[in-house]
């Protein structure tokens, strides 16, 4: 993974300095309420329900079992014993002080970590596909241009008072893990016939209050070009994007009003002064980083292993948990592991600090100390051998870190909600625990197979509900939470927005719902066909009348 | 004392001594826009913001006076022996294009000094006028930041080509210098330091 150099470091380290002077000037009163809300902003604290909220980048999901350490620590120290993965792959404490938060900051950046631009109208951290390096069906390793990229768009003088947050993803495979088409921009990478790196540009997607899927800007950029072509895209939005109203500041609205064409052209004409200037990026420039992305010390295993196929036949629990929770690996004899943080009544995405020093221990014995954050608000181990699955299970399982529920009904994706955060109309945590103790049979779970749920507690989207297969997303209605619920939404090269199914429901009827959906889709599921395909082929109608059928007096308890 | 700051050979002081004269157009009628119930606070990018009476009213003081850039457009012809004395320097709202000055006067070394007013600190904009004035239009005299100016932007209003900084006056722009320091060597080019860091330095 990358490493810091001298001036990685230096900036890291002056970084802290800075927001240490900017907190004292704020608590000594020379810097107002609004001065400081940008510079707390872009060093990822939010002033939440209780307390402040902290997030710490994770640069494209890629960790190393100090750093998690260090989360370990930080929790212990500074907050409540945990921390959670949020869903553009970063860590959040809920509980820091503060007067605390430089040393917090001080402590990370010791290993090589930071909560730069993680919140703010800035460009934020750059996600992406938490298989990358290690998927069998990648073409291109995203990581070192997404470090390129994050390096470029680090303290970038000219962009960092933005009209609105700024969001990339990254995506490297046939496949998209990404969700490139619901970012600001989106850049997958690919290879023509020739085997020259090119990348496909989306612009203008986005969730939140407006959901929008990207437009392709431009099919074929040579990869010497992210950077221009990117500044160009990025002016354009600076001087245009609408300032005027927070909830028509995304790029996806300048697009939309333009029209793609438009939009293009204003940026092909910026690009046309940027194009073969100084941040074209150079094949060593490439290299270099790209040397910090090389293949661990593989040994050279075959790719069956006998001890494995002993315990997949002998142990059942082993076995879910294969099937769930192992992943393909282009390294023969390697598996990717995910360990589960969605455990019925532990908020999805929590994990203690103990968990944490267990996961950073795990790292070190099994995968060679490196580990990732997903979307999904999971950890994946991405280089485990097959012989040692078996064992790696059984510790992981003590550790509470091996529930064999990946991509079903219970690997629910879920915002803080409510119960912390400030912007939340409603909570998300118990919705999400309530659905998980309505389908807490495992058997079950894995009939029903994959699925993705997804939970936003308001219009923010950080709980991507539009594009969960079902989606809930938390609505105030006079003073009390209701719950809208979407249907047929998907992430992938096929990404698609749900759509609601009708009035909302209260906190206490969630579950049922959702039960009454997955009982229409068991009622007309064709063999092997998972829910989101059902959907696709009969429609919303069934599931909606179902759903309602008997609901003439709710509806009525609703508007009284 | 003064809140100016000027780059002199790249180091930030202040300046005691300031000849130019800021022009303001006279308080138009107050048009209070509300969205949502909130008053409006930023201007759409481009939007004509000067009435003609404005305009006609604004009196223009003897000695190099900087002008709002709609007076100096409807007075060109009138303040052409001025601009030739380099009396006459030109500023910009947040909002208004650098585009719009360009196309009226080309060559813009005519211009001592050309500011831009930051109407509010979190409005980008600015920075981007301040980029595409020195490396799309060529100039190369003083840009003058002012408005509300604070220290914790100084660092990047002199990256994207800012040399000039008029710090709001109920600030300690003395203190404030120290934010110049806030970072040594920065990642990526702009105006000031145009190369990426990989091209500057072995890494």
């Amino acid at each position: 993974m990358y490493t810091y150099d001298e001036y990685d470091q230096r900036l890291v380290d002056e970084r802290v300095a800075q927001f240490r002077d900017q907190t004292r000037r704020y608590l000594a009163g020379e810097l107002s309420e609004d001065e400081f809300k940008p510079l707390r902003l872009q060093n990822g604290l939010y002033i939440q329900r209780y307390a402040p909220m902290l997030r710490v980048a994770v640069p494209y999901g890629l960790l190393n079992s100090r750093q998690v350490r260090k989360i370990a620590h930080v929790a212990r120290t500074w907050d409540k014993g945990y921390a959670h993965v949020s869903t553009r792959q970063n860590f959040q404490y809920n509980w820091p002080e503060l007067k605390n938060v430089p040393d917090i900051l001080a402590e990370l950046a010791g290993v090589q970590m930071h909560a730069i631009q993680t919140s703010g109208n800035c460009i934020r951290n750059i996600t992406t596909d938490a298989f990358a390096g290690i998927a069998p069906d990648e073409v291109v390793d995203p990581r070192p241009l997404a470090e390129i990229l994050r390096q470029w768009s680090t303290f970038h003088p000219e962009f960092a008072l933005l009209p609105r947050k700024f969001k990339f993803a990254v995506n490297g495979c046939r496949s998209d893990r990404a969700v490139v088409q619901l970012h600001d921009i989106g850049l997958e990478f690919y290879r023509d016939a020739a085997g020259a790196l090119l990348i496909k540009v989306w612009v203008g997607g986005g969730m939140g209050r407006t959901p929008i899927l990207g437009e392709v800007i431009e099919e074929a950029l040579p990869w010497q070009h992210v950077i221009t072509y990117c500044s160009a895209i990025l002016r354009v939005y600076n001087r245009w994007g609408r300032r005027d109203n927070l909830f028509k500041a995304r790029i996806k609205i300048l697009v939309k009003a333009l029209g793609i064409e438009e939009f293009r052209r204003q940026v092909e004409a910026e690009w046309a002064h940027l194009k073969d200037g100084p941040h074209t990026v150079t094949q060593a420039e490439f290299d270099r980083v790209s040397g910090h992305f090389t293949k661990p010390a593989y040994e050279d295993l075959p790719a069956a292993d006998a001890a494995f196929e002993a315990h997949l036949a002998a142990d059942r629990g082993f076995a879910n948990w294969v099937r769930r929770n192992v992943h393909a690996h282009r390294q023969p004899g390697y598996r990717a592991v995910t360990l589960s943080l969605k455990v019925t009544g532990v908020a999805p995405g929590d994990i203690t600090d103990a968990q944490l020093d267990t996961v950073a221990d795990l790292a070190d014995r099994y995968s060679f100390g490196e580990l990732r954050t997903t979307h999904e608000q999971n950890l994946v181990l991405s280089d485990v051998k097959l012989g040692e699955l078996f064992a790696l299970w059984q510790e992981a399982r003590a550790a509470g870190l091996a529930t064999p529920n990946i991509g079903l009904i219970t690997d629910i994706i879920c915002c803080p909600g409510g119960s912390f955060c400030d912007l939340a109309n409603a909570k998300s945590i118990p919705i999400a625990e309530s659905i998980q103790r309505q389908f807490d049979d495992l058997d079950y779970q894995h009939d029903i197979g994959e699925i993705e749920i997804n939970i936003s507690g308001c219009m923010n989207s950080c709980g991507h509900h539009h594009v969960g297969h079902i989606g809930i997303l938390g609505v105030d209605k006079n003073d009390s939470e209701w719950y809208q619920v979407s249907l047929g939404g998907k992430q992938g090269n096929d990404a698609s927005l749900g759509e609601v199914i009708g009035p909302s429901f209260a906190a206490d009827e969630v579950a049922g719902v959702i039960q009454r959906l997955i009982d229409v889709y068991l009622d007309h599921r064709e063999p092997e066909e998972p829910f989101i395909d059902t959907v696709r082929r009969i429609g919303a109608a069934p599931f909606k009348e179902r759903v309602y059928a008997d609901r003439q007096p709710l509806r009525k308890k609703v508007e009284a | 004392m003064s809140q100016l700051i000027k780059l002199q050979a790249g180091v930030p002081g202040l300046v005691e001594a300031d000849a130019w004269q800021l022009v303001r157009l006279p308080a138009g009628e107050a048009e209070v826009k509300k969205q949502a119930g909130k008053v409006v606070q930023f201007r759409l990018t481009g939007a004509e913001t000067a009435s003609a009476g404005q305009i006609d009213a604004t009196e223009v003081p003897a000695g190099p006076v900087l002008l709002p850039l709609s007076v100096f457009l409807a007075r060109r012809d009138a303040l052409a022996d001025r601009l030739a004395a380099r009396e006459i320097g030109v500023w910009l709202e947040t909002h208004e294009l650098v585009e719009t000055l360009a196309e009226a006067q080309p060559d813009l070394s005519v211009f001592p000094v050309i500011g831009v007013h930051i109407e509010r600190f979190a409005d980008g904009r600015a920075y981007s006028a301040a980029a595409l004035l020195r490396t799309r239009f060529g100039f190369t005299g003083e840009l003058r930041a002012f408005g509300d100016v604070l220290r914790d932007q100084l660092f990047f209003l002199r990256r994207v080509g800012f040399d000039a900084f008029l710090v709001r006056a109920d600030r300690n722009a003395a203190e404030a210098i120290a934010s110049f320091n806030d970072f040594s060597e920065p990642y990526q080019g702009s105006t000031v330091i145009e190369a990426p860091l990989w091209r500057r330095h072995a890494r």
